[in-house]
């Protein structure tokens, strides 16, 4: 049914769809209203689930660990600061094999203290193990909701999916919005069945102490599973078009970039601010485009080599930095175009053989919820020249960085 | 594509009216993207609530700059900075009507409606909860939407008392611009007050 929702009461809904046995959850600017949505639900009769109050993300992130372990279905969101407190178990979730699922209302980290919108929450803990996916509006944060629990709780993935949506613009904004019926979720999501579980009839040990005879082999098998999750999440999206008619998920999305010279790639709900500007810079006959990043863990390099490489030029537009280095997308989408030299690698980015790389610049942008117009859009594809840039910041004060002492 | 700016102060309700104004483009089968932009998250600090609709998704995610429609619910943030920044040559404007702060310079072309909006609120509601009376108000001075499709908003948004109290405090806002938007030839809307 079509119904105008704010972002966070959508995420409610598609979670209450899912039917997780456990809900845990501390409040955190801008992912509150998510848990608000659900605990209403759940207090009012509407949804069947046991919500359990804590005092931290890390409990709230260890209470849903518990709850999966022992084979149920569970839910938990969190942002920033939140997701930091959480690093911790996050890294457990994943070593563990349990197919969590959370919402990450992507905040920027403190110092500065700041509650607007930036992916540098995410990012942080890019390399945990778990799946991540970018919504780019409130319909796709829906969406991958449902995905998330089919993805994850497949029995050859069992890793855990943070599904993450730009706060604020997404977690505050409302728009019209399809909420599926509990039927057509039910046809898509069947109960979690788990592979294995916390049984007293059946003990199991989860995350025990392993010597070196047997660490790495737990690591080595998630990265290789992460390369299943990228032959999974296409057949998903299709089956999910089957059911719900939208075409929602994948690994990327390609927008009018077949015969384009210059090509944005972002992450999250910057790429509908592209998509205007796109428009907008077509129709004056100016051949740009925009390769959206739905999913960054596992990282799609083949689906983005195949999207870019006959592009002369390419900038990487992100919300994060890697402070003391080149940014993470940037830095990633460049491996993409090189040679591996690892075999363990291969599948990420086969051996394209360099014959053909893009110029590939970088930028930062909007951190911080420094807001992101349209002219900033226009001042990236404006900078991209025939040379590549590593560092430039758009919308940056330099006023701001003369001493005052 | 119409963009509408609400300036309003951190605890006056503007997510609310932006929603339930967001609400009645829903019922008439528009696209609505209404978002908040806080300054300082607390009671009292300026901040502002947006409208962005289209007869297709809106796509766009940047705050307005350039609005077609300004909701001024608090007049006091006249003073401190241009609330009309940026806004359309021939834009329309809602203002709170407060007697300390009259109209602020504008081009010919923008209408100015200065609205007892906060008399409606505290005669219909009992309380100065103006938004539903300055609603009533953009709905009379923009034409942009029906009356039934902003009432209707209303009462999905209230129920029992408060959706009564509501309606008739929106009912008010657009009974009191009515006539001085008939009133007023083309090139003289500039100031009705």
């Amino acid at each position: 049914m079509r119904e105008l929702l704010e972002g966070s009461e959508a995420v409610a809904e598609a979670v209450r769809l899912c039917k997780p046995g456990v809900v845990s959850a501390y409040p955190i600017t801008p992912q509150t209203h998510i848990v608000e949505g659900l605990a209403a639900m759940i207090a009012d009769g509407k949804f069947t689930s046991q919500f359990v109050n804590v005092e931290s993300e890390h409990s709230a992130a260890s209470v849903v660990l518990g709850s999966v372990a022992t084979g149920v279905r569970s839910f938990t969101a969190t942002s920033s600061q939140g997701l930091l407190l959480m690093a911790e178990v996050v890294f457990n979730i994943a070593g563990m094999r349990l197919p969590v699922i959370m919402t990450c209302a992507n905040r920027a980290i403190s110092a500065p203290l700041n509650i607007w919108n930036d992916h540098q929450d995410a990012i942080t803990v890019r390399d945990s193990g778990w799946i991540q996916m970018h919504a780019e509006n409130i319909q796709e944060a829906l969406d991958l909701h449902i995905q998330a629990y089919r993805i994850g709780e497949s029995p050859k993935i069992m890793l855990p999916v943070m599904v993450n949506m730009d706060g604020f613009i997404l977690t505050h904004g409302l728009e019209v919005v399809d909420v599926p019926t509990q039927a057509q979720v039910d046809s898509f999501l069947p109960a979690y069945t788990p592979l294995y579980k916390l049984d007293v009839n059946n003990p199991l040990t989860f995350g025990p102490l392993v010597d070196p005879d047997y660490y790495m082999e737990a690591r080595y098998a998630i990265h290789q599973t992460h390369k299943d999750v990228l032959k999974l999440i296409p057949l998903v999206k299709d089956e999910f078009q089957k059911v719900f008619g939208r075409p929602t998920g994948g690994l990327i999305e390609g927008y009018r970039i077949d015969d384009a010279e210059k090509v944005i790639v972002a992450m999250g709900s910057v790429c509908g601010t592209i998509k205007d500007v796109v428009d907008s810079l077509r129709s004056k006959g100016k051949k740009v485009g925009l390769l959206k990043i739905i999913t960054y863990r596992p990282f799609p390099a083949d689906a983005i080599y195949q999207a870019l490489k006959d592009i002369p030029k390419v900038a990487v537009l992100e919300k994060a930095v890697s402070l003391g280095s080149y940014s993470p997308v940037l830095t990633e989408i460049r491996s993409a175009f090189s040679k591996p030299e690892g075999s363990g690698l291969a599948s990420y980015s086969q051996s394209h053989g360099k014959k053909k790389s893009p110029v590939i610049s970088g930028f930062v942008i909007g951190l911080g919820g420094r807001d992101i117009t349209i002219d900033s859009i226009k001042e990236v594809y404006k900078r991209l020249g025939p040379k590549p840039i590593s560092e430039e910041y758009i919308d940056l004060k330099p006023e701001l960085l003369e001493e005052h002492i | 594509m119409k963009e509408i700016r609400i300036h309003a102060r951190a605890g006056q309700g503007a997510i609310t009216t932006a929603t339930i104004l967001g609400y009645a483009y829903f019922i008439e089968g528009k696209f609505p993207y209404a978002f908040p932009n806080f300054g300082a998250a607390r009671m009292g600090a300026p901040m502002n609530a947006f409208v962005r609709v289209d007869n297709k998704p809106v796509r766009l995610r940047s705050q307005i700059y350039e609005p077609d429609y300004l909701l001024i619910s608090d007049a006091t943030l006249l003073r401190g900075f241009n609330c009309f920044k940026g806004f359309k040559d021939n834009g329309i404007a809602i203002i709170n009507e407060h007697e300390d702060f009259p109209i602020p310079e504008h081009k010919p072309a923008q209408q100015i409606y200065v609205v007892p909006a906060q008399a409606i609120a505290m005669e219909t509601i009992g309380r100065p909860l103006s938004n539903t009376a300055l609603l009533g108000a953009f709905v009379a001075a923009t034409s942009e939407l029906k009356l039934d499709s902003l009432l209707e908003s209303i009462k999905h948004r209230f129920s029992g008392k408060a959706a009564e109290q509501n309606l008739l405090a929106a009912r008010k806002g657009y009974d009191y611009i009515v006539p001085k938007k008939t009133a007023q030839p083309k090139k003289a809307l500039a100031v009705a007050k």
